[in-house]
């Protein structure tokens, strides 16, 4: 059987939000069809995904289900996945049903303009996983702005436009430098192809120069610090779902990013500007750490921690080792779903009391005990504590590190006592302590909420006792990943050498 | 039998032709027909008409490059692919000017017929290969615009902005008379080709001169910066099909004989002109970015966004390259495509029985009008240059040829430019699906929907066959090296 699968996958979603666009009717009808179509179309997408998954071939480290057709001339279309690439596709898929399912009543204007952002996105977000071609990952990976900026402005907070437009514009800032690193890099090598470029070997000069350019827009999608003033913002004003999309996929877009271009392309600037990304992570988890420790708003809190859960990421992925790159990978898929799920959680008590800030709540366990427990579960997956999900990728990348640099690595493990001083600490705001008076009324989660949250809770404690499916998966990719990279680190210096 | 052999010598010549006779014919027939709304209507339809068969005999005409009159009009496949493009600019903006000419109580059948010869102005222009036949569609081509611009009589912003555009209109014609004298007086010859041989060895002051006075004409005409200043205000008090019209068909033509006259003529001195070029462009986008921002009529605003687009067209020059050629040819389609669009849009602007012209006039337009707010908002993002619309190739072409030629400060700022532009399109975004609705417009007109349709597909569905414009440029480029 040869049906262009991954192509299936990607613009299955846009053919949804196609059919979303000619349904007409009375205003419940089509927010009910809307509402309907998208969330089968995410759930077939996500069934076809599993196909991937099964019929992937974990044991090779070459591109699957590759598709190529003629495009620009200049490059092509092509598609394909492997190790890396497949766990951020079917993330991306699996979380999109819960995304619909979680905007289910939250959302009741524009409902059927939200299913098709939605849609349009995730077409999107998985084309920019699956792209085998510079010209085509930037294509996915930039048009991803325009549905999240309506997302974020239509939907929003109060100050939804000071917050789509910030992150609109950081966005765009940093991607179009490595636009035209891009373009230097066709003219190089006379093809946007990327497993091609992957074995390519650019002259150091430009390595230098590409990778700079390619930093600027992996370093604010991720986002690290400083750039990341843009995510609190973002998060806090964002629907729910809005915010969810964006801690669990759009942030991974940035490692993902530095795991297939930079480490990969430019081995030698990557070697070099290590220690700028080991510092700029370390202040990312020291610093944003603190700065989670003073929030009042949720939501916020959460945002901050993303940024210093994303430094322990970069910190894994420019340790060059096996274990801190596979950590890196492991870190972003445990974040997608803790940090997506924390969204989601705080969206629960949002729509019940309108409002975010964690001196409004208190005492919730007396009236939510079983919100309690999901709260309680992915805390502490937050925190990194054994048994969950988070503990692996923290701690792989911690080891990772270790073997490199000693000093980065002990320097940012106080990164994970500081996650615990502030989510525990939120954890006992929110859920114990005297019930607030005005929180006599609030309701557990319901049915729906529940089939929400089952599947998070499941794989955060699953991942965390039995990481393997994940972490074998990209074993062969990241072993080749890595092997190359240390052949053109020696290859370098070897070159070095002989100028001496 | 001599006479026929000779007439079949101008067969190339056969759109011009069709353009000529058919003016000539509409205003006889405006002349002596009934003189009323209707009927000058009826002529201004013709017109449409006239246009889409002019289309037909380029598309007809055998390929190949003919020279005719003593080898001072080209037709190549460069000029083909403009002539195209040109035509396409004045029919779509007649289209949108038929529904505004009889709302407003405008419809002359002068109007249409000025449309036809300013087009032919545009085809001789862009078939110029030499100092006077550039000069002669030049003034052929910009003579009726100054009338049209004027044509609201009654109207003092509209004949200020025909007076202005007249008064120095007529300056940079001067001024680019003066430029082609001194590179004749220098070179001997007038001929593209005649000067590229005169000056394979590089040039003498005297020659420079004369090409920046040359380049002059050509700035004010594409309204790049420093020569920009009357583009606001002309376009802000034209009626608003003529300011369509502007941004959309000589720009074409405009953007057309600089890049042949830039590359036939002086290839010998490249490293001269590239320096005037990268200058203008950089000045031109970084302008077009800033000065956007603070607009509220959106007419005004186009005009700056129209300054920003001649500039990054002007990057794919500056690299003076096959493939910068390329990139300004692929440019100039998308731009005319996205203009087009976005004044159908503007053109349909009506409440109450009057046009409105403010940007908050589009509040909440996405409730009011959902399917033209979001053929609008494409067409934004698309003129902001966001993947994957069509906008995004349009600047990808001319930034590749330009990193190709090493023009690497230029195509940072360029870059950088368009971030800042982003702001305002995203602006005028926010106040349509952000903002809440104001008082609905005017059921739109069909041949607008039309025009904002064929445009809004062509935007959005770019990325998914982009071959035959990217085909057809190539070649087009091809044929000027």
């Amino acid at each position: 059987m040869n049906w262009p699968i991954l192509s299936v996958v990607t613009f299955l979603p846009l053919l949804g939000a196609l059919f979303i666009c000619f349904v007409r009717g009375n205003d419940n009808l089509a927010k009910g069809t809307a509402r309907w179509v998208a969330m089968w179309t995410t759930l077939v997408t996500f069934a076809i995904s599993l196909v991937l998954v099964w019929r992937f071939d974990a044991s090779s480290a070459e591109f699957q289900f590759v598709e190529k057709y003629p495009w620009l001339g200049i490059s092509n279309y092509h598609m394909g996945v492997d190790g890396i690439s497949l766990p951020f596709v079917i993330l991306t898929t699996g979380l999109m049903p819960i995304c619909i399912l979680a905007s289910w009543t939250s959302i009741q204007k524009r409902v059927k303009e939200y299913m098709i952002a939605f849609l349009v996105l995730e077409t999107l977000m998985i084309g920019t996983f699956a792209a085998l071609d510079l010209v085509l990952f930037y294509l996915f990976f930039e048009g991803g702005l325009i549905p999240m900026f309506l997302i974020i402005g239509v939907w929003g907070g109060p100050r939804r436009v000071y917050a789509s437009f910030k992150f609109f514009l950081y966005t765009l800032l940093g991607s179009v430098l490595m636009l035209l690193a891009i373009m230097a890099m066709y003219w190089q090598a006379q093809t946007t192809d990327i497993p091609t470029l992957l074995r390519f070997g650019f002259p150091l000069e430009l390595q230098k120069w590409a990778w700079l350019a390619f930093f600027a827009s992996f370093a604010v999608k991720m986002p690290m610090w400083p750039v990341h003033t843009w995510l609190p913002d973002a998060h806090v004003e964002a629907p729910t779902a809005g915010s969810v999309i964006l801690a669990a996929i759009l942030l991974k877009m940035g490692g993902y990013g530095f795991l297939r271009f930079s480490l990969p392309m430019f081995p030698s600037a990557s070697h070099d500007f290590a220690p700028l990304i080991f510092t700029l992570s370390v202040v990312a988890i020291i610093y944003t750490s603190l700065v989670a420790l003073m929030q009042e708003d949720v939501k916020k809190l959460i945002a901050y921690s993303s940024v210093a859960h994303m430094g322990f990421v970069t910190m894994g992925i420019f340790a060059a080792t096996t274990q801190g790159v596979a950590g890196g990978i492991f870190q972003m898929i445990s974040h997608g779903i803790v940090s997506g799920a924390l969204f989601l959680a705080v969206g629960v008590v949002y729509d019940r009391m309108h409002t975010r800030e964690i001196a409004a709540y208190g005492g919730l366990v007396n009236r939510m005990p079983l919100y309690a427990f999901v709260f309680m579960v992915f805390t502490l997956a937050n925190v990194g504590l054994p048994g969950t999900s988070g503990f692996v990728g923290e701690f792989l990348t911690l080891i990772g590190t270790f073997k490199n640099n000693i000093a980065v690595a002990s320097i940012a493990t106080f990164g994970v006592i500081l996650s615990a001083a502030y989510a525990l600490w939120l954890y006992r705001k929110m859920m114990f302590g005297n019930l607030k008076p005005s929180l006599e009324g609030i309701k557990d989660i319901g049915w729906r909420e529940a089939v929400i949250f089952a599947p998070l809770v499941i794989l955060t404690i699953l991942f965390g006792v039995a990481p393997g499916p994940v972490l074998d998966m990209s074993a062969a990719s990241v072993a080749q990943l890595l092997d190359n990279y240390q052949h053109a680190i020696a290859a370098a210096k070897t070159a070095a050498l002989i100028v001496q | 039998m001599n006479q026929l052999t000779q007439f079949q010598g101008l067969l190339p010549m056969l759109p011009e032709a069709v353009l000529g006779f058919g003016a000539l014919l509409m205003l006889m027939a405006g002349v002596f027909v009934q003189q009323s709304a209707r009927s000058a209507g009826i002529v201004n339809g013709f017109c449409v008409g006239v246009l889409a068969l002019a289309g037909l005999a380029i598309v007809l005409m055998p390929a190949g490059r003919t020279s005719l009159f003593e080898g001072s009009f080209v037709v190549d496949d460069y000029a083909r692919f403009l002539k195209l493009l040109a035509l396409a600019g004045s029919t779509g903006t007649l289209m949108l000017s038929l529904n505004w000419l009889t709302v407003e109580k405008q419809q002359k059948f002068e109007y249409g017929v000025l449309f036809l010869l300013s087009t032919l102005g545009m085809f001789m222009l862009i078939s110029a290969a030499d100092l006077i036949a550039l000069y002669l569609g030049l003034e052929l081509m910009s003579l009726p615009l100054y009338v049209v611009a004027a044509s609201n009589r009654d109207n003092v912003k509209s004949t200020e902005a025909g007076l202005k555009y007249f008064v120095l209109g007529a300056l940079s014609s001067g001024m680019l008379l003066y430029g082609a004298s001194l590179i004749y007086g220098f070179t001997g010859t007038i001929s593209f080709t005649g000067i590229a041989k005169a000056t394979q060895a590089g040039a003498g002051l005297g020659l420079i001169f004369g090409l920046v006075f040359l380049f002059v004409g050509f700035c004010f005409k594409i309204s790049a910066v420093p020569f920009h200043m009357w583009t606001p205000d002309v376009y802000e008090g034209a009626p608003t099909p003529v300011t369509a019209f502007f941004a959309a068909a000589p720009k074409v033509a405009g953007i057309a004989i600089f890049v042949r006259a830039t590359v036939v003529a002086f290839p010998g001195i490249t490293h001269e002109w590239q320096q005037i070029v990268v200058f203008v462009s950089i000045a031109s986008m970084v302008l077009g970015a800033f000065a956007a921002i603070g607009q509220r009529n959106i007419k005004r605003l186009m005009a700056y966004s129209s300054i920003g687009h001649m500039g990054f067209a002007l990057v794919g020059l500056a690299a003076g390259t096959p493939e910068g050629v390329q990139g300004v040819l692929v440019y100039m389609s998308i731009y005319v495509a996205m203009t087009l669009g976005t004044f159908a849009v503007i053109l349909s602007m009506r409440r109450d029985g009057v046009f409105v012209e403010n940007i908050g006039d589009l509040a909440g337009l996405a409730r009011t009008h959902p399917t033209m707010a979001f053929f609008l908002a494409m067409l934004l993002f698309s003129l902001a240059g966001i993947p994957p619309l069509a906008g995004f190739f349009a600047k990808f072409y001319v930034f590749l040829a330009a990193i190709k030629a090493g023009l690497y400060t230029l195509a940072v700022i360029g870059v950088l430019a368009s971030v800042v532009g982003a702001y305002y399109y995203l602006n005028i975004v926010k106040m349509m699906y952000f903002d809440e609705p104001v008082k609905g417009f005017e059921r739109m007109p069909g041949l607008l929907r039309l025009v904002l349709g064929v445009s809004g597909l062509v935007v959005m569905l770019f990325f998914a066959y982009p071959a035959p414009i990217l085909d057809a440029a190539t070649v087009a480029a091809k044929s000027l090296f």
